[in-house]
């Protein structure tokens, strides 16, 4: 097994020589095992084996979440299935899921990418690391799980729910890292305190992993003072992997990248324009020794930016900051994906609006609260209270139908809305900002 | 039958001063004003002159109002004529919307009353028959 803290610690110059070594064979590999890459690099004109430096992968072009679903299920693979090991699959409620396939080898790095989590908290074989992201097809539960045996530790796969039972075992167990969504650690700890336990006195944690969804250092200083423990966000997706794609260090000033098995890139979304260190983008990602899936500058929509500089814990792979946002507009409510199409669709069935709505997302008490706000049409007689109560009821029942998603609908004044140029701003998303 | 100026308004600061503002600045006097509201929105019902300006002016401001057609029924300033004239509808089965009261000089006031354009004509037989006064809009935007 490779040492850990000499790979983490790596001069830049060998960083960067395994990165273009990875990066040469990833887009041979793409060009000459999957169709879609050869078609994709040919109407580019990139000639993949030209790439010399790492500056060359600019000339390469991007991919997509799209490219992802259009090759739905197997197109993206690189490998003979009686090579793959295991598939994960993001979430797709609509249309089509993407589909992440792993070898053995690709096993061996997304447990060696998660156990950096550990290995940042100083953890590993005294550790008993409690798992309560789910389980399945959802990378969160076997990533942390795999990454968790890597580096030693006791693992107890909670998977996620009964939050009784949840927090019984980390009584009882003497968990020290919990693994799962910052805001699962939030209702394990309210529910916690609301039983009459103190979670600070009942639990052992020291340290959280916790990712998957965006949250604020307001929501983090809380979740330590609740739990008495660190922290730690972790980023990753299904596209490249799955969660430890980068992680926080002690330190807590950003995520490290697992950078000899990923090359990061921040964009400008609109230009795709490549942006230096500092400036906040779209993270794009290219993977170096990927084998079932690899990626060539896959468009996360996440944003982002390279923090400049060295991390103080000295280790030397660089950090993205934590996450701001992403820049297509799915939303991931309550763990369901939404469209704004889906909502769009609901609106035109109710000429009593007008076709201008906003959607705004707010957590409150860490849940997600949803509230689709839609301007009343001239045509609607509004002149009684209870038949704009009807109204807000029946698009809310028709969206509940068709999201599955309890969404609140507050009719406002016309105009009310704000009109950006161009594309319009159609969700404001508040949940950062928690408390 | 009068008409009342009905406005949409989001239940946030400023707003209702908005509103009487950009009436007052059309020179549009009101004799009523009263407000339904829930945590989101209001609903702001207005007796005024000149309503169908009134209507224009909002619309053209961003307000979203609109003209609702009303019964007025013109009572004595004594205790017991609004139950005497609720009395009145009460054999004809006809529910009440919403409604309320102003006063209009010394000795009258006016209450206003939303019925259901259906039920419109039996309400104003029944307050007619019991020998209430109701107004015609012209009676009040005069």
């Amino acid at each position: 097994m490779k040492k850990p803290q000499d790979i983490l610690t790596m001069p830049r110059e060998q960083l960067e020589a395994i990165q273009l070594a990875g990066v040469k064979k990833t887009m041979i590999a793409c060009y000459e095992n999957v169709p879609f890459y050869r078609d994709l690099f040919d109407r580019a004109g990139f000639d993949p084996y030209a790439a010399e430096t790492l500056d060359d992968l600019k000339n390469a072009p991007f991919t997509t979440k799209q490219d992802l679903r259009d090759n739905y299920p197997y197109g993206l693979f690189a490998v003979p299935m009686s090579e793959i090991r295991e598939i994960h699959m993001s979430s797709g409620t609509t249309g089509v899921a993407t589909v992440g396939g792993y070898t053995e080898h690709d096993l061996e790095i997304w447990s060696d990418c998660f156990a950096r989590g550990i290995w940042y908290a100083d953890g590993g074989a005294h550790d008993v690391a409690h798992i309560c992201y789910g389980y399945g097809l959802f990378t969160g539960g076997l990533g942390a799980h795999y990454g968790c045996e890597q580096a030693g530790c006791t693992t107890i796969p909670m998977s996620a729910g009964n939050t009784e039972r949840q927090i019984r075992v980390l009584r009882e167990m003497g968990s020290t890292i919990l693994c799962c969504t910052p805001s699962y650690a939030m209702h394990i700890a309210d529910t916690a305190l609301s039983m009459g336990i103190d979670p600070k006195k009942a639990f052992h944690l020291r340290a959280g992993i916790h990712g998957a969804e965006a949250f604020s250092d307001n929501f983090r200083a809380e979740l330590e003072r609740k739990l008495d423990y660190k922290v730690l966000d972790v980023y990753g997706l299904t596209e490249t992997m799955g969660p430890g794609v980068a992680i926080e260090c002690m330190e807590q000033q950003g995520l490290h990248l697992a950078e000899d098995h990923f090359v990061a890139e921040i964009i400008d979304p609109d230009t795709g324009e490549v942006l230096p260190d500092g400036e906040w983008g779209e993270l794009v990602l290219t993977t170096v020794d990927r084998e079932a899936t690899p990626v060539v500058r896959y468009r996360t929509r996440d944003i982002t930016r390279i923090i400049p500089g060295q991390c103080p814990c000295g280790r030397t792979h660089r950090r993205i900051d934590r996450l701001h946002g992403r820049t297509d507009d799915m939303l991931i409510i309550r763990g369901v994906n939404v469209f704004p199409s889906q909502i769009e669709d609901v609106m035109k069935t109710f000429p009593q609006v007008a076709s201008w709505y906003q959607i705004e997302l707010t957590r409150k008490d860490h849940l997600d609260a949803v509230t689709l706000k839609a301007e009343v049409d001239p045509s609607f007689d509004f002149d009684q209270m209870s038949a704009i109560e009807q109204l807000q009821k029946d698009i809310s029942a028709k969206l509940k139908t068709a999201l599955s998603v309890g969404i609140r609908v507050r009719l406002v004044e016309p105009k009310s809305i704000p009109r950006s140029e161009g594309k319009a701003k159609r969700v404001i998303d508040l949940r950062g900002d928690d408390r | 039958m009068i008409m009342q100026l009905t406005v949409f308004l989001e239940n946030s600061e400023g707003r209702l001063s908005a509103l009487c503002r950009t009436l007052a600045d059309a020179g549009i006097n009101m004799s009523a004003l009263t407000i339904a509201e829930s945590s989101d929105y209001g609903i702001v019902r207005i007796i005024c002159d000149n309503v169908f300006h009134a209507v224009d002016v909002l619309e053209d401001a961003g307000f979203r109002a609109t003209k609702t057609k009303v019964l007025a029924v013109e009572l004595p300033d004594r205790p017991g004529s609004l139950a005497e004239l609720l009395e009145a509808l009460d054999t004809t089965k006809v529910n009440i919307e919403y409604g309320y009261c102003f006063l209009a000089n010394g000795d009258t006031v006016i209450d206003v009353l939303k019925i259901k354009p259906e039920d419109r004509a039996v309400a104003e037989k029944a307050i007619s028959g019991a020998g209430f006064k109701l107004l015609h809009w012209d009676d009040i935007s005069a």
